[in-house]
């Protein structure tokens, strides 16, 4: 292991965040801490992870998309950022990409995905 | 107040993540053996400077007079040697090794490298000319310098003028990155942002020169034989500090044994004083 991801792997463990297994088509929740002024709250964000990118590294992010007011809303979190509460996973979808950017261009019914009802987890995870 | 720079090795970049959220993009610079291995003064250079090196070289590949230069300083070859103009005050002994506790997080710094070579390269990317325009009758010519001067009066190109040539490759210094992190353990210097040249270059760091002198700056420089000093002068406070503490338990229980004593020999007294009460 070279000294980079030595140190990479040492923040993680240090950061100690307790990620779940999801990939693109979860529903996801994550609970981000905002701060308004001086006081702290966690505000909740739900919707599709349509993407994931970079792996479980310490440079990993995910791309999580809603629908908020009818307007289609995206927000990118990184994964290990200090800011991130909790990530749930709500329900497994089954899908057959790693990025769902399709789902932009698709509303209602067609954006809808299957649930991943015999969900197996990674070995590895 | 100059103070010695040290000469590290670029090991690449990472981020790292803050309590308060927030992420910083960092460069990982390693020191690797920077010791001291030799001294210019004004009496016989005229200037004062420390000469430092860094990385190990194998002796036979090293040149037979740099041989005897570090022979007579009695260090190990080394790998790149660099000059640091310093203050009288600070200079510093001939072998003397630095470690990265030389700077503290939150301080500025300035980092000296060799770019990444680029080749020939065209005016647009070499001086971020603007080109030519993408129609109205430009042909072949789109990505050109355009005009390099006047007419016959003065009838040549000015000297220095911004033309293709051979980019990168050059001694670049970026002033003022600030320094998130060190580990003296391992010697790491965590600087925020890029630093130029590639990964397993070598550069120097130096205190930044736009940036007041901070105060808490070691002084002449943060070396490891000191740092291996305090700790002996720490690990001998402690031991003295723990024996002064088993002193004082053995006394205390000494102390309260004899209170013990004390009160059951007048043990109703107290008792009927709280009665009393």
């Amino acid at each position: 292991m070279d000294l980079i991801a030595e140190l990479e792997a040492e923040q993680i463990a240090e950061l100690g965040h307790q990620i779940p297994d999801f990939k693109a088509g979860d529903t996801v929740r994550v609970g981000f801490k905002v701060t308004e002024g001086t006081r702290t709250r966690v505000q909740n964000y739900e919707g599709v992870c349509i993407a994931r990118n970079n792996g479980k590294g310490i440079a990993g992010s995910f791309t999580v998309r809603k629908i908020s007011f009818g307007e289609g809303v995206e927000r990118v979190f990184p994964l290990h950022s200090t800011n991130i509460e909790s990530i749930t996973v709500v329900r497994r979808g089954r899908v057959r990409r790693a990025k769902l950017y399709y789902l932009r261009s698709r509303r209602g019914k067609s954006a809808r995905i299957a649930e991943d009802t015999n969900y197996k987890p990674r070995k590895d995870a | 107040m100059l103070r010695s720079g040290v000469i590290a090795k670029k090991v690449g970049m990472t981020r790292l993540f803050l309590e308060d959220g927030k992420q910083v993009p960092v460069t990982v610079l390693a020191l690797d053996g920077c010791q001291v291995v030799g001294q210019r003064t004004a009496e016989k250079d005229g200037y004062v400077a420390v000469t430092l090196g860094a990385g190990a070289a194998r002796a036979k590949r090293t040149a037979a007079p740099m041989r005897g230069v570090f022979a007579a300083a009695k260090v190990e070859p080394k790998r790149k040697l660099a000059e640091f103009r310093v203050a009288e005050e600070n200079l510093i002994n001939v072998g003397e090794e630095l470690s990265a506790d030389h700077y503290f997080a939150g301080q500025f710094v300035d980092v000296s490298g060799t770019s990444i070579g680029k080749g020939f390269q065209g005016a647009m990317k070499r001086h971020n000319f603007g080109g030519l325009r993408a129609s109205h009758g430009v042909s072949i010519s789109h990505r050109s310098h355009g005009s390099t001067g006047q007419c016959q009066d003065p009838g040549k190109v000015f000297k220095g003028k911004k033309m293709a040539g051979h980019m990168g490759a050059a001694r670049v210094t970026t002033q003022n990155l600030q320094v998130v992190k060190t580990d003296a353990g391992r010697g790491l210097i965590m600087v925020k942002g890029a630093v130029p040249g590639s990964k397993g270059g070598w550069v120097t760091i130096k205190d930044a020169v736009k940036k007041p002198f901070p105060e808490n700056a070691i002084l002449p420089a943060g070396l490891k034989s000191a740092a291996a000093a305090a700790a002996a002068a720490a690990e001998e406070a402690a031991a003295a500090e723990a024996a002064a503490a088993e002193a004082a338990a053995a006394e205390a229980a000494a102390a309260e044994e004899a209170a013990i004593q004390a009160a059951e020999a007048d043990a109703p007294a107290p008792e009927k004083k709280e009665g009393d009460e």
